[in-house]
């Protein structure tokens, strides 16, 4: 895969960054997320603490889905370009959900001496209720 | 915290992110100076404790929610690197929630510095602790 090569230039406002889509999470993708990030809350892992907390069943971190939905960002303009990422967590995601990553560039700027774009993020599921919605900030390189 | 190589491609894998700059040592130093870990793997510092402690807000996990998070990237951050977190409550506050009871929100601000003291990130998080269990 080539290095990401995108110049502030040639990015527009109102651009779409290209979807990502991971289809039918599973229970292992959580215990494989809490090794990974050490985030044993047993909500996420545990069925008979799950239900004794009111759920059906057990749900995804948001920093899952949090992670899933940074490669959008990533894709498109590389992660050392990367300056600012946030998200504010909607609805949950459950054992079977699809989680479809979409990105739009919503400005153009200069700030801190770079030439920067901010964008809008979302991450929905497959009935299109909203997991995520959350902001980035990248720096671009201008065309030489 | 030390950010390691074989962690950075566990959590790469984990957040089921194939991009070489995690996984590919030759390709990370000529892309990027060396591998770097993926955005949100800062957050594994929250569930981290090197011994010297760690800020742990007083939630019950059964009615804990994350709300927001955020993070600055003020500098490159590479495998090998040595951060330190310093996480603080930044603030405190409770809103009566729409299905009754009381919601309270904890922020914790944490500034993470590297080997040589420059401040290489801010991450920002929105805990919710629910007046009851919570259900979508």
């Amino acid at each position: 895969m080539p290095a990401v090569k995108r110049y502030w230039d040639d990015v527009k406002e109102g651009e779409a960054l290209p979807e990502m889509r991971v289809e039918g999470l599973t229970r292992t993708d959580f215990v494989r997320y809490a090794g990974a990030s050490g985030d044993f809350n047993p909500i996420h892992h545990d069925q008979t603490f799950a239900e004794a907390s009111g759920n059906p069943t057990v749900f995804a971190m948001g920093m899952l889905n949090a992670g899933i939905l940074s490669r959008v960002v990533t894709r498109f303009v590389g992660r050392p370009a990367v300056r600012r990422y946030r998200v504010r967590f909607a609805t949950r995601a459950w054992p079977g959900d699809d989680v479809i990553s979409t990105g739009k560039v919503t400005r153009k700027f200069e700030e801190d001496g770079e030439a920067r774009i901010e964008g809008e993020l979302h991450a929905v599921n497959q009935k299109g209720e909203t997991l995520i919605s959350g902001s980035f900030v990248a720096a671009l390189p201008r065309r030489p | 915290m030390h950010v390691e190589r074989g962690k950075i491609r566990e959590f790469a894998r984990a957040i089921k992110d194939d991009d070489p700059l995690y996984f590919d040592e030759e390709y990370a130093k000529r892309e990027a100076g060396g591998i770097m870990p993926p955005i949100t793997f800062l957050q594994t510092m929250t569930h981290w404790d090197d011994g010297g402690g760690r800020v742990r807000p007083p939630m019950d996990l059964k009615r804990a929610l994350h709300g927001e998070q955020e993070f600055e990237l003020l500098r490159p951050i590479h495998a090998g690197d040595v951060l330190t977190a310093r996480m603080r409550v930044a603030d405190i506050y409770e809103k009566p929630g729409k299905r009754g009871g009381t919601m309270t929100f904890v922020v914790l601000d944490t500034e993470f510095t590297n080997q040589r003291g420059e401040r290489v990130a801010r991450a920002r998080q929105v805990g919710i602790e629910t007046g009851q269990v919570v259900k979508d």
